[in-house]
């Protein structure tokens, strides 16, 4: 077993035809992902990397049984994309897009949750699980199968630790980049549950970043709920306040969202906070 | 993206929200017919303009600009006042709180409300202020309204006015795609009515797309960061000296953290994102040289990234620009040995994990490499 994703997961590609879409496409084929359709309005009837195009979702679902979604579709026309794969009957979202109105989010999100339809995302990675599947954008080089979940809110940032993980022989069970904006379909403690619950993971790696409360409402979560060893990074020590540090999501407002209170919220719950990316292994080992 | 009083208030005034009369100026000569009495009040992007002197009353023609003269030019918290806004002064009976966010953790929009205006809604405490989501796809309910008016204690015509622009500013807060609307202090004058005494506005960068009248809104950037925010390059600058470039605004924030760690100060947040083409490359370099730092630290984790090609712009910038600075690299990604050659020639100094380089660039900035 593993979180979310898996070698049976059916996964179609809203703007598949695009230059991110296509190349995506491609390297989730080589990881093993069983990409059964594509779906860019008017390009239905071509193919893309071996893989069918249709007009809809819903074509996608009924032709190909897809079950999962990835949308590359541009910000603007990320919104219609989503609730599309909702009421495809799509159980399983990915929304790499960046820059999607967060006043966008505040619909789709909720409205997935009323229709039992998990998002990951918006700006994120994706989520991958080795061994089995990918749906996202990571390298596919840098996982190996293991039994450490990990959740994080950034992009380069996951690639390099996970790359610290691997080559200190910490194989992932699943991966999951929850997404850097403020508003997320999964979030920090949502991932944790599932984490927990999943029995191939057996220890977790949280990387948090600055800006609003996830990582403390993490903490709380794991003092009361997980029994698994956690172990934590928390970027954006030295940024200073009511500067947005490239995520819309990453900035420190009134003083809240502090790296000292996050590192300090996991510290006093027992959970190991790394100084540099490196020492995610060192903390592994230890937990 | 901000906006000053002035700004947000004309379009609070869109939505039917009362504010009250006011003239904006840039010289003391420009003002002409200013509401008499006045309060001049300094437009800067930043709170707590009031303790630093930046608003003053002003009863004649005469005392108008000569107050506006003081505060003109005035800096605040590193805010130099570029404006004026000449207001209406209001016969203030009460002082209450008006405020629309989003809460992360409910993944819903809030509505604040306080009987305690006029103070920061950081320094109430919880009993003192109304709190209540309201879910974005159902929007605003009468109930809620009912549940403020009774929070608030209001009654007659004064709690339909409120309840009436509580409902504007929820309008206001989803039609302008807004992080941020907040009414501090909405006063109630002795005549009672209810007014807009302050404005804050702050719309989602992400949304410009929807609202193009606002790109060209003047904010608290740098003149450095606003040519890289026209070029659309995601660029802050800091305190420090060395000029730190990633890909990706986590690792870039983990580079300055490491680099800080290490002994060094970061002076740039420079994020590359996803791109390898060279001129882009060689145009967030560019941005890069000119904060003048000390030394150039570049940090790439790239799966996809073709590290030669960042390499040839790097050179490209270099070469053009004709800058002598350091530069230590650390890039994985594809045909890194390439690039590691492209970096040996043009004498900069490679290095193989991010805690190395960051090493490097402090030693290199002491002169001991």
């Amino acid at each position: 077993m593993a979180v979310l994703l898996t070698k049976k997961t059916r996964l179609v590609v809203q703007g598949i035809t695009g230059h991110q879409g296509q190349f995506h496409t491609r390297s989730m084929l080589d990881f093993g992902t069983k990409v059964v359709a594509g779906v860019t309005p008017g390009k239905g009837g071509t193919k893309v990397e071996g893989v069918h195009v249709f007009d809809s979702v819903d074509e996608a679902v009924a032709r190909k049984r897809a079950n999962a979604s990835i949308i590359f579709v541009p910000a603007p026309f990320a919104k219609d994309a989503v609730i599309e794969a909702i009421e495809g009957g799509i159980k399983l979202v990915v929304v790499i897009t960046e820059r999607i109105p967060f006043h966008d989010t505040l619909e789709f999100v909720p409205y997935a949750r009323t229709k039992g339809v998990t998002v990951i995302g918006p700006n994120c990675p994706g989520i991958i699980t080795p061994g089995e599947s990918k749906a996202g954008i990571m390298p596919n080089h840098i996982f190996r199968p293991g039994d450490v979940g990990v959740i994080s809110r950034s992009g380069t940032l996951t690639y390099e630790i996970v790359n610290v993980m691997t080559q200190a022989g910490f194989g992932q069970s699943t991966c999951i980049g929850i997404g850097g904006d403020p508003i997320i379909g999964t979030n920090t403690v949502e991932a944790l549950a599932l984490f927990q619950k999943d029995r191939k993971t057996r220890k977790i790696v949280v990387v948090g970043e600055i800006g609003g409360t996830a990582e403390e409402e993490a903490a709380e979560f794991i003092h009361k709920h997980v029994t698994k060893p956690v172990v934590a990074y928390v970027a954006g020590r030295t940024a200073p306040p009511g500067k947005r540090m490239g995520h819309a999501g990453a900035i420190i407002q009134a003083g809240k969202g502090t790296a000292e209170s996050k590192v300090k919220a996991f510290n006093d719950t027992g959970v190991p906070v790394a100084d540099y990316p490196v020492d995610i292994a060192k903390l592994l080992a230890a937990a | 993206m901000k906006f000053l009083e002035y700004k947000a208030k004309s379009i609070f005034a869109r939505y039917g929200i009362p504010v009250p009369h006011g003239v904006v100026v840039a010289r003391p000569e420009e003002i002409r017919d200013p509401p008499l009495p006045c309060m001049v009040k300094a437009q800067v992007l930043i709170g707590g303009r009031g303790k630093a002197g930046g608003i003053k009353p002003a009863e004649t023609m005469d005392e108008a600009r000569e107050v506006s003269r003081q505060v003109l030019g005035m800096d605040i918290e590193g805010y130099k006042v570029k404006q004026v806004y000449l207001e209406e002064r209001l016969d203030i009976e009460r002082e209450l709180y008006l405020g629309f966010t989003i809460d992360r953790s409910a993944r819903e929009p809030l509505l604040m409300a306080s009987a305690s205006g006029g103070m920061e809604i950081e320094s109430l405490s919880h009993e003192q202020i109304f709190m209540e989501h309201v879910p974005a796809l159902v929007g605003l309910q009468p109930y809620v309204l009912r549940m403020l008016e009774k929070f608030l204690g209001l009654q007659g015509h004064v709690a339909e006015q409120v309840t009436d622009i509580t409902k504007k500013a929820y309008d206001l807060f989803r039609k302008e795609d807004a992080e941020l609307v907040e009414i501090n202090p909405l006063v109630i004058t002795r005549a009672g009515k209810v007014v807009a005494g302050d404005a804050k506005l702050v719309v989602d960068d992400n949304a410009e797309y929807r609202h193009l009248e606002y790109a060209k809104l003047d904010q608290d950037r740098t003149p450095l960061e606003e040519e890289a925010h026209e070029k659309g390059i995601t660029f802050i600058q800091l305190d420090g000296d060395i000029g730190v470039i990633a890909n990706g605004a986590g690792l870039t924030m983990s580079t300055l953290d490491v680099l800080n760690l290490k002994g060094g100060k970061g002076g740039t947040f420079l994020d590359l994102g996803g791109t390898d083409d060279p001129d882009k490359v060689a145009q967030a370099f560019e941005i890069l040289l000119k904060a003048n730092p000390s030394v150039i630290l570049l940090n790439i984790f790239g799966g996809i990234t073709k590290a030669d090609t960042v390499a040839l712009g790097v050179k490209k910038a270099l070469e053009e620009m004709h800058a002598d600075v350091p530069v230590v690299a650390r890039i994985k990604g594809v045909n890194e040995d390439q690039a590691k050659e492209i970096f040996r020639d043009i004498g900069m100094y490679p290095a193989e994990t991010m805690e190395e380089a960051a090493e490097l660039a402090v030693k290199v900035k002491k002169g001991g490499a």
